[in-house]
């Protein structure tokens, strides 16, 4: 599989605790950055009732989505607590201020 | 027919000698206390949270009026004692009641030490002994002007502290080389003093004061050495004396107190005393466990137990500000029989030292960590050879043996004969043995039976440990609720703190409230957010990443992930023009459904993010600002038309429900509130479910409020009626602002006022002019911040990066 490092913006973008959308032929994915400047992106679609995540409270590493409080880990993508269901992750890393996600893993797993 | 007993004084010693009296022989005597305070008995050590705001007065109160009623005790209130006749065996009071006796007890307490400074007697001058001391003090704070307290001991500090957490600018003063010498040895003292300093106290030591500046009035304060500290209070808080001066006119022998035998017997027989005025063995007292022991004493010897003896215990020493932990016990002087084991960890601000003496513990002082404490004074009482586990000994109990580091291990560890309570000298078995025979569940039935944790409240957490211990899962740690699992600490909890601790940002909040994650979650930082908003709305930075999306984008996020966007319509009234511009916003937007809501609005429904910008200056070119439709805020005014078209309309109630919406847009709530203005008592615009709602009658407006139309349903509760839109304007924003105060986050007015009374928001909305209008004046000053039209602003570009995606990738791109 071919996988690209795809520049989406600088991290200065992202509000601390907040998260910026990126449109993608893949989808919408939401990329976070956390209070301690880590960066984690995310389809931005819960596996819940698909609400969107990039809306949500970022606390520690992990967002609250906005319709129905599930809780979900940036790092894994996972449902926390007692739900079941997770999201997937998307490749994500900062050069000096640079964004990067990577695309194209997706596009393979979803043919 | 019962004896005669007279007590002076109604401490807390007298108070506890009467409770074991009225268990053992309740109708022996016939009870008569002369108090020179004009009050109940209340617990004297919890005045320092009542100072610093953690605190009121109706929480520390021992005996209320109804357990005098209850008992058969006459309280004289505000008598002092002037005079005891012993042969007559009568004494007379300052307002000239005379009452024979047939035991008499003394209880006078102590008095402040006044150094005798040129200006000690200049208003300002306060001491610090009884709730009239804390009442002057936090009068004085209110200036936030700057305190000078005289002695750096334990009263003196909790003084500094309180009067800091009041938002004055502190100074302490103190004679010695280091803080609290006779509890804590030099390494503590810096600890402590450098603990104080962080916190914006500062500390002079071997300062030496040699005068008390001012005309009359303090302005300041002048030391030995020249420097001089403007202050416009200051606190004395050198010592304390035994208050003999009664017992002495009276002829009883006198030493440094009222000289008593073990069984607390004045020189004359019929007469005892006990509490700090006492001096028994040579000792006078000032801690409350010593007094707590007078009064079993003393009440057993008038009970008739002749064989009840005083016993010396020594006695910890704790500090009572929030967030620094000091615990003291026994000797810590230094000797060349003495060794010692010591542990520091500076980054921690933990400093332990044990003092030993032939492999046995004589001393401990702790800083920073004092949960050990108890089982270190357990060793200590018992004099246990430590020499087994003395490579270990300073990391507690729970390092021994090896076992698991369980935090309830120590406890667990501890013998039945440990004290727990030290205040009340109550020991573990005594707790767990009363959990079990009484079938107790909650902390408030543990104090209530036990004692333990009643009185200064520093060991809570080990009586809740032990309540987990012999109760397991039946136990529920706490009645009050956790904000969340960040905290243990409930909503009201935390919006007291952060009142009372001044805590102005979300940062400082989670670090001094101990906040057990990094930066909260989705439930507690909403809620922190508008407490630190409604708290201090010219201070606050608005927390923008702790508001739920709704709040961040100003529009009601839908399932779908668009947005509705509801326009203010003053009090319901809409024109032509309005109605156009709405039209026209629909059809260039495609928004796919128009609704009219029950806040009688217009709602768009479906539309997408990015184009609420848009959306909202269209609409702000027809003159249209946010209706808050999505706000914990002031939501909609619904009326009727009131006299301006219907016949029976007896007020203008459309023209107050604009008034009031003009008045209150834009101001944060714990929860959304809705109100509502209806013409007459025909109620059409149904203000009777409202949050907040307005009947006009002929004479005036009735005023509703705690109305439910939701999940629960329930007519309002009337607040009063008053004559002039004016005054009724002025009772709805002082009743918003005391809910805006004292809500839980999401709590409606309805449950909040479940919670606190309805007779209790009368009280202070309605009946107290004074109050209403301070609360009145809070709500205008905030709103000096608050209304600012959210959608004009975002039109203008602010939070820009809210409504775009950062990026958009094409399929070239990613496939290249």
């Amino acid at each position: 599989m071919t996988m690209k490092w795809v520049e989406v913006g600088s991290i200065g973008d992202i509000p601390i605790r907040g998260a910026r959308c990126v449109n993608t032929p893949e989808g919408r994915i939401a990329v976070f950055r956390t209070a301690e400047g880590q960066v984690f992106a995310i389809e931005d679609h819960c596996p819940h009732k698909g609400g969107p995540l990039s809306q949500g409270i970022v606390h520690g590493t992990a967002v609250t989505c906005p319709l129905h409080n599930w809780v979900i880990s940036l790092e894994t993508g996972k449902a926390q607590g007692a739900d079941e269901g997770a999201v997937r992750t998307v490749p994500a890393r900062i050069e000096g201020e640079r964004l990067f996600i990577a695309l194209g893993a997706a596009v393979e797993k979803a043919a | 027919m019962a004896e005669k007993l007279v007590i002076i004084g109604n401490g807390m010693a007298p108070g506890r000698m009467l409770e074991h009296l009225l268990e053992t022989a309740p109708d022996r005597y016939q009870v008569t206390i002369f108090n020179a305070e004009p009050r109940v008995n209340y617990d004297r050590i919890m005045l320092s949270p009542v100072l610093s705001g953690e605190k009121d007065y109706e929480q520390i109160i021992i005996h209320g009026d109804g357990w005098y009623v209850r008992n058969g005790i006459t309280l004289y209130k505000g008598h002092r004692i002037d005079a005891i006749d012993r042969a007559a065996k009568t004494v007379t009071s300052s307002e000239g009641v005379t009452e024979s006796y047939d035991k008499l007890v003394i209880a006078t307490g102590s008095n402040p030490i006044i150094i005798p400074v040129p200006g000690h007697d200049f208003a300002g001058v306060l001491t610090y002994r009884d709730l009239d001391d804390v009442n002057a003090m936090l009068l004085a704070a209110q200036s936030r002007a700057k305190a000078v307290v005289i002695g750096g001991g334990l009263l003196g500090l909790e003084a500094a502290a309180g009067l800091q957490a009041q938002g004055m600018d502190v100074t302490v003063v103190h004679l010695m080389p280091t803080l609290m010498e006779r509890q804590l040895d030099p390494a503590a003292g810096y600890l402590l003093q450098k603990a104080l300093e962080e916190r914006g106290i500062k500390v002079l030591t071997k300062a030496n004061t040699k005068a008390i500046l001012g005309n009359g009035r303090v302005e300041g304060v002048e030391l030995a050495d020249g420097t001089i500290i403007p202050a416009s209070l200051v606190i004395m808080a050198a010592g304390i004396r035994p208050n003999a001066a009664l017992a002495k006119e009276a002829g009883l022998t006198i030493g440094r107190g009222i000289v008593v035998d073990h069984a607390m017997r004045t020189s004359d027989p019929d007469i005892l005393a006990l509490g700090e005025c006492a001096e028994v063995g040579g000792h006078v007292y000032g801690l409350v466990a010593p007094l707590y022991e007078m009064a079993r004493t003393a009440a057993a010897h008038l009970a008739g137990d002749e064989a009840a003896r005083f016993v010396h215990i020594d006695t910890p020493t704790k500090l009572k500000v929030t967030g620094i932990d000091v615990y003291s016990l026994g000797d810590f002087a230094d000797g060349d029989d003495r060794e010692e084991i010591v542990l520091r960890d500076a980054a921690a601000g933990v400093y332990k030292r044990l003092i030993l003496k032939d492999d046995r513990i004589i001393g401990t002082v702790l800083f920073g960590e004092v949960a050990d404490g108890a089982w270190f004074n357990d060793l200590k009482k018992k004099s246990a050879n430590i020499s087994e586990m003395r490579d270990t000994l300073i990391f507690g109990p729970a390092f021994q043996g090896g076992g698991a580091l369980d935090p309830g291990a120590a406890v667990a560890a501890l013998p039945d004969d440990a004290e727990i309570c030290g205040c009340n000298g109550i020991c573990k078995g005594r707790i767990t043995g009363t959990i079990k025979a009484k079938g107790l569940t909650t902390l408030d039935e543990v104090r209530a039976h036990t004692k333990a944790s009643a009185s200064c409240g520093t060991c809570t957490g080990l009586v809740e440990q032990l309540m987990e211990l012999t109760l397991g899962d039946a136990f529920n740690r706490t009645a009050v609720q956790p904000m969340c699992a960040c905290t243990t600490l409930g909503h009201d909890d935390v919006r007291r703190l952060i009142v009372a601790k001044s805590l102005k940002t979300m940062a400082a909040v989670m670090q001094e409230l101990e906040w057990k994650t990094s930066c909260g979650c989705a439930k507690c930082r909403p809620a922190l957010n508008y407490y630190l908003v409604c708290d201090w709305p010219d201070e606050y930075a608005d927390d923008y990443q702790s508001r739920f999306i709704n709040e961040r984008a100003h529009a009601n996020i839908q399932k779908d992930g668009t947005f509705s966007v509801v326009p203010r319509m003053w009090g319901g009234i809409t024109s032509a023009n309005e109605l156009r511009a709405i039209a026209d916003v629909v059809d260039k937007f495609a928004i796919p459904t128009v609704k009219v809501t029950g806040g009688q609005r217009i709602d768009m429904l479906g539309v997408r993010k990015e184009d609420l910008p848009a959306v909202w200056a269209d609409l702000g070119k027809a003159g249209f600002v946010s209706g808050h439709a999505y706000a914990k805020g002031l939501r909609t005014v619904k009326t009727c038309v009131g006299t301006d078209w219907c016949r029976f309309g007896t007020q203008d109630s459309t023209g107050l429900g604009v008034r009031i919406e003009k008045f209150m847009w834009g101001s944060w709530t714990p929860a959304k509130v809705k109100m509502a203005v209806s013409g007459c008592p025909r109620n059409c615009a149904e203000a009777t479910c409202k949050d907040v709602g307005v009947i006009c009658v002929d004479s005036g407006y009735e005023i509703h409020f705690a109305g439910a139309a939701g999940l629960d349903i329930k007519g309002t509760e009337i607040l009063g009626q008053v004559k002039t839109e004016d005054e009724a304007l002025e009772h709805i924003a002082a009743l918003v602002q005391m809910y805006r105060e004292q809500g839980r986050y999401l709590e409606r007015i309805y449950k909040w006022a479940r919670r606190v009374g309805l007779e209790e928001i009368r009280r202070q909305i309605v009946q107290d002019g004074d109050r209403r209008r301070v609360y009145f004046d809070r709500f205008v000053f905030s709103q000096k911040f608050a209304q600012v039209d959210p959608w004009s602003e975002r039109v203008s570009g602010k939070d820009k990066h809210e409504f775009r995606p950062m990026a958009t990738v094409g399929f070239a791109e990613a496939a290249e």
